[in-house]
């Protein structure tokens, strides 16, 4: 391993961190909700699903943030690593894996770790290792 | 009122995902890639995360009702049993394919990328199998 230290960004992305950490206490004492993202677009797909309003009203949220960032400064730069297929390979297995593991790197990761649960702590070693090692067999075994 | 807070909850999570990094899949996997030239980064956007909702939860924890005056819902389940973790599995081997997780795949359809509609579409679906392989059986 080598640290990539061109690419650290250790202040935008703690100050990014801090946001969403905000985000998530928001939802939690003003609207009683957790900010699971898999879980609350998840809920909107079962019909007759409780809470429809306030979940469509924060996606609303998180879809608007790029167009008002836009006002004031360019969008952050992004370059996708994967296309066609492997794309929508991955993409089913986010969509299934995140309502059978009953969250993602939000609900586990940010707000399971937040509240200190057992369950979340789980599932968010088994996610991130399962990340490590799939990033490791792509890139240094396949050499993808 | 409940909505007007998830709204600015939502664009709060947005502007957070944008600053960080996560909503670049190149950047997500470059902190996925141990082995390689790692950029720790994304380390950094859990632990200031973290730091800032964890009082918060604590605060929740203890409370019952919300400035919106509802219930303030927290999860139940405790177990650790199959589903979580086969689920968690595959959802870091699809993770580390894409450098999408749920989050940063939403907020990347209005940053106008074609990939992220792929991906995105795929995760509905996804989501909606298992919507539909565990919807409640009706009685016979």
């Amino acid at each position: 391993m080598s640290i990539a230290w061109d690419a650290f960004t250790p202040w935008s992305s703690l100050a990014g961190g801090v946001l969403i950490g905000l985000s998530a206490a928001l939802l939690i004492l003003g609207s009683g909700r957790v900010a699971g993202i898999s879980g609350i677009v998840g809920g909107l797909l079962k019909p007759g699903g409780p809470d429809t309003t306030w979940r469509l009203a924060f996606l609303g949220g998180l879809l608007v943030a790029p167009l008002l960032w836009r006002l004031f400064a360019a969008l952050p730069e992004a370059q996708p690593v994967a296309g066609g297929g492997m794309l929508v390979v991955a993409g089913l297995l986010v969509g299934i894996g995140t309502r059978y593991g009953s969250g993602c790197t939000s609900g586990h990761g940010v707000c399971g770790l937040s509240r200190l649960s057992p369950r979340s702590l789980v599932a968010t070693l088994a996610f991130m290792g399962a990340g490590f090692a799939t990033v490791y067999v792509v890139r240094h075994l396949l050499g993808a | 009122m409940q909505a007007l807070i998830a709204l600015v909850a939502g664009l709060l999570f947005g502007i957070g995902l944008l600053m960080s990094g996560m909503a670049n899949p190149t950047k997500v996997v470059g902190f996925l890639d141990l082995a390689g030239n790692w950029d720790p980064s994304l380390a950094l956007v859990m632990a200031g995360a973290i730091g800032a909702a964890l009082p918060a939860f604590t605060l929740a924890k203890a409370r019952r009702q919300c400035w919106a005056g509802c219930d303030v819902a927290l999860p139940t389940a405790t177990r650790i049993d199959a589903p979580l973790l086969l689920g968690s599995l595959a959802f870091g081997v699809g993770w580390g394919l894409a450098g999408y997780c749920p989050g940063p795949a939403l907020v990347s359809l209005t940053m106008g990328s074609m990939t992220a509609v792929v991906f995105v579409a795929a995760m509905i679906a996804g989501m909606a199998i298992h919507a539909l392989l565990t919807r409640p059986r009706s009685p016979a």
